[in-house]
């Protein structure tokens, strides 16, 4: 082996360590976990994930965040993609101060936000409903989606526009058949982002939920109080927190390239 | 059929871009709009295709008022510098696109892009998409589709001027017989004068926002109106000095020579001569007989032609002929300049012979 592929597999293993341990946890059984160090399962056990996916309030967890997270994705791009393409073709009044301003709505913590939008969704009666955490995610993720496609779209010449209009293609046709597949690679960089994000985030979806929509991680921390020490039990959860990520990850991953050498992600 | 435009104007913020301009176009022959860049060409054609409005002034196409319609509701095609193609389209889709938004029959749209692909030589690659073509076949895609679709005009936006010196050889050939026999009024946008000169037809010459001059494109080179419009048909740019008619005598500097046909009719008094590089030689021969001395600054080796750059009386000449000459870079040299080929401007710079 050569010397200078050292430095970067010794930091791999520091990254990939603690995904390992999650993964090396989640088939022990608890009592092996509590007792000491071991770094392979010595009684290797499906137990945890057997629990996971028969009990119902373990797998609706994952049900409901892949159902407002998708809520969430969708609602995102759909309403940033007009915004953008008005941000990158036309001049207003405004126009920089309002894109700016948009972005500064990612600058709060969201916990400022969670008070408001708890009272609100009370009082018109969605909270504890999907819709409640996916428009809640909606403040963060649209000016992020919007900042990703405006920088997509910037990339493509005015004059494919004009092109398309003297060719005979109404706007909304334009806009369908031919903008949205030109930025393709942008659209999919930004729904990874929203659904990245809202995927991780647990003060909102856990405020805003009680019963019926309870996201996996709120599920995770109650648990955890509750049983006791279920440690194999929370690192199969985890484990399973961490896949959906991946796979979206695995499609978008040469438009994230794309993305970072454009300097919008 | 014919485009007419009738004084059109745009302005941009209280801002006038294109002054009121009136042009008719017609079909069989190349209408080059020939300018520098920033002249409004780019503009104006816009404003005839429908993508930027106009303030004032009103568009014929075939004797139909089109001004009031949108750029879809009119047939026309347009090549932008920039080859633009739907980059997610295959090269027969992006020729067929127009047609299918036409809703033309699909038999009929077959035809259509075999024959544009034929003529453009894009037949072996009509199921490639754009980014796999080179540079010359992606304008020749964007061409295509622009002669696939029934256009009563083209708008071509200086097409060649993004190809390298080759492929824009190429192409230049194959664009009069693109367009022949098609019945349309083809629009071409260039800052090259040799580029209106190889194209023929007519050419309009704009200057700042508007048209200085209009006529067969031999003739603009031939007679420019105004000194401004010599210069922006003159590559390398004309040369040009001040000059005083007394007698039959004409005097520039310490050079003196004859009046004689366009120029013995001329009034005494102080006028500008200007006079085209290639007709200042480094030889005297039985046209260029009146001599002028210059200090060699820059000499250019072009192929079959040679150019010097020289100082007369402390304006920058050039001498542009053929073959090559020993010039010595620093050391006075005299050249020759052909009488007859020079024009003469009054002082408010319009011609006077």
């Amino acid at each position: 082996m050569q010397k200078r592929s050292l430095v970067p597999i010794i930091y791999i293993i520091f990254l990939m360590l603690p995904i390992y341990w999650l993964v090396a946890m989640s088939f022990k059984t608890t009592n092996e976990i509590l007792a000491g160090f071991s770094l392979f399962p010595q009684t290797f056990t499906l137990d945890a994930y057997r629990t996971i996916f028969t009990d119902p309030t373990w797998y609706w967890g994952y049900i409901n965040s892949i159902i407002y997270v998708s809520l969430n994705t969708v609602i995102s791009v759909s309403v940033a993609l007009p915004a953008a393409y008005a941000f990158s073709r036309y001049r207003f009044l405004g126009d920089k101060q309002l894109f700016f301003w948009l972005l500064t709505n990612r600058m709060a913590p969201a916990a400022v936000f969670a008070l408001p939008f708890f009272q609100l969704y009370s009082a018109v009666g969605i909270f504890d409903t999907h819709l409640a955490v996916a428009l809640a995610h909606c403040l963060f993720n649209i000016p992020l989606a919007v900042w990703i496609l405006e920088g997509f779209m910037g990339g493509v010449p005015k004059e494919l526009d004009e092109t398309a209009y003297v060719d005979g293609y109404s706007f909304p046709r334009f806009f369908m058949t031919i903008f949205i597949p030109t930025i393709k690679a942008g659209v999919g960089v930004a729904a990874f982002f929203c659904f990245m994000f809202s995927w991780v985030e647990l003060l909102l979806a856990k405020t805003l939920t009680a019963v019926e929509a309870k996201p996996i991680a709120a599920t995770m921390t109650k648990t955890a109080s509750s049983a006791g020490y279920e440690l194999g039990l929370l690192a199969a959860a985890g484990t399973l927190t961490i896949i959906p990520g991946a796979i979206v990850i695995y499609f978008v991953r040469n438009y994230i390239a794309k993305g970072f050498a454009m300097g919008r992600v | 059929m014919a485009l007419v435009i009738k004084d059109i104007t745009k302005v941009v913020r209280g801002v006038t871009h294109i002054k009121p301009t009136s042009l008719t176009l017609d079909t069989g022959h190349f209408n080059v709009l020939l300018g520098e860049t920033g002249a409004g060409k780019t503009s104006l054609i816009k404003m005839m295709a429908g993508l930027d409005p106009i303030a004032a002034g009103q568009i014929e196409m075939d004797g139909t008022d089109v001004t009031k319609l949108t750029t879809q509701q009119r047939r026309i095609s347009l090549v932008h510098q920039f080859f633009v193609n739907y980059p997610h389209m295959t090269v027969y889709d992006n020729i067929a696109s127009p047609l299918r938004v036409a809703r033309m029959a699909k038999s009929e749209i077959e035809d259509r892009v075999q024959e544009a692909a034929d003529i453009l030589k894009l037949s072996p690659m009509l199921k490639r998409r754009p980014h796999e073509l080179s540079g010359g076949q992606q304008q020749r895609c964007a061409l295509a589709r622009a002669i696939a679709k029934d256009s009563q005009a083209v708008f071509l936006d200086e097409p060649l001027a993004n190809l390298d010196y080759k492929l824009r050889e190429e192409l230049r050939e194959l664009l009069p017989e693109l367009f022949a026999g098609r019945g349309a009024v083809v629009v071409y946008a260039t800052s090259e004068p040799e580029e209106a000169l190889l194209l023929g037809g007519k050419t309009a010459l704009m200057i700042d926002g508007r048209v200085a001059q209009y006529g067969p494109t031999a003739d603009l080179y031939r007679a420019p109106d105004t000194l401004t419009a010599a210069q922006i048909f003159s590559n390398p740019p004309i040369n040009h000095a001040p000059m005083s008619k007394q007698g039959n005598t004409l005097r520039m500097g310490n050079i003196a020579w004859d009046a004689t046909g366009d120029a013995a009719g001329l009034r005494d008094g102080e006028y500008t001569v200007a006079i085209r590089p290639n007709h200042i030689l480094p030889n005297a021969s039985d046209t260029a007989t009146v001599p002028l001395t210059g200090r060699i600054g820059v000499t250019e080796l072009s192929g079959s032609e040679s150019s010097a750059h020289f100082d007369f009386q402390g304006h920058g000449w050039v001498s542009l002929a053929h073959g090559t000459h020993p010039y010595q870079i620093g050391e006075d040299h005299t050249f020759y300049m052909d009488a007859a080929a020079c024009l003469y401007f009054g002082p408010d710079g319009s011609r006077a012979a």
